[in-house]
């Protein structure tokens, strides 16, 4: 049963103005209230396994569940379009493998034409229409907050971790702070970023967030893996 | 291995990222209704295997997942250049240059 307040039109179209932008129906993929929702990684039940263990390890892991994930695509090279997104986002789109960070926002460049913005939940739906009201012409916005989550990696021997699991050179001098990189994790694909000397986040498909907890358990191992709720 | 420059990302990934995608530069008839059916035969089934030079496309499939260009030496493997999707070689076989009326 889909709310139907939750459902409106980007932006309505006042007479004599801007007659050809379509409408487009936006709806609020938040279920509310309700509905429970569970991250990909809810049957692991991480929360319970941090509290029983105590242990220091050279690994922390903490899921940073039910986040708002908006791909947004355009052309860089198109004026309107990257003056909108400045606009409502505050900052100019990130340059290739780039992070920018505002707030509670996270914008991961991904492709030429295609970034990542990670942020509250609850902004997912308001950000998006802000886009949709200032943009015109090509571009696309999707919410995928459904589709992803991201694994949050800290701790002294977290590039070590990462060594064996993406052929990605993780190394400082390749891989400096503010960097993303697309690329192959264990036998799946992540979104991988550094956000600090010791702290990385993966940016994994939801279908693949099991096989990847257990792979990050089983590759951490050595080092003590800890838990966060 | 090869280790691949992609135009895209600028910078180098290692080959498991990328997925080769077959020979590049492949025109489509223009007219198909009016092509012969050999042409047509052509474009869709006929492919080159030099030895040598060859033109082919790549897709960094899980990376930017773009697809770009690449001239490689199917004899040495040497990758001689990448190139972004509608740019034209720099580095072309004698054949090719025949081909192509550059000669």
């Amino acid at each position: 049963m889909s709310d139907v307040t939750n459902v409106e039109a980007s932006s309505p179209v006042q007479a004599g103005e801007q007659a050809a932008k379509p409408q487009v129906a936006v709806m609020n993929l938040l279920a509310g209230e309700g509905p429970r929702a569970d991250s990909p990684l809810a049957h692991a039940e991480l929360g319970a396994i941090a509290k029983q263990s105590d242990a220091k390890g050279g690994v922390c892991l903490q899921e940073l569940k039910l986040l708002g994930h908006l791909v947004l695509r355009g052309d860089p090279n198109n004026q309107s379009f990257v003056a909108g997104v400045t606009k409502v986002l505050g900052v100019a789109l990130p340059a290739a493998l780039k992070t920018e960070v505002i707030g509670e926002l996270s914008v991961h460049w991904v492709s030429p034409d295609e970034w990542l913005l990670i942020m509250p939940a609850k902004q997912a739906f308001q950000l998006e229409r802000e886009l949709r009201a200032e943009l015109t012409g090509h571009y696309a916005i999707v919410n995928v907050s459904g589709g992803q989550t991201v694994l949050r990696l800290t701790g002294p021997d977290v590039d070590k971790v990462l060594c064996k699991s993406t052929p990605y050179d993780v190394h400082e001098r390749n891989f400096p702070v503010g960097k993303v990189v697309t690329s192959v994790f264990a036998k799946s694909q992540a979104v991988i970023s550094r956000s600090g000397e010791e702290a990385w986040d993966l940016v994994v498909r939801r279908s693949f967030a099991d096989y990847l907890w257990l792979w990050l358990q089983d590759a951490s191992a050595e080092y003590g893996l800890q838990i966060k709720g | 291995m090869f280790y691949i420059y992609c135009p895209y990302c600028q910078e180098h990934r290692e080959e498991e990222e990328f997925h080769a995608a077959g020979q590049a530069h492949i025109a489509r008839p223009a007219d198909p209704d009016n092509c012969t059916d050999e042409e047509w035969g052509d474009y869709l089934y006929f492919r080159k295997n030099p030895r040598g030079l060859h033109h082919e496309m790549w897709v960094h499939a899980a990376g930017c997942r773009k697809f770009f260009n690449m001239t490689r030496d199917t004899q040495s493997y040497e990758i001689k250049e990448v190139y972004k999707m509608g740019e034209q070689p720099q580095i072309v076989s004698e054949q090719d240059s025949i081909a192509r009326g550059t000669a």
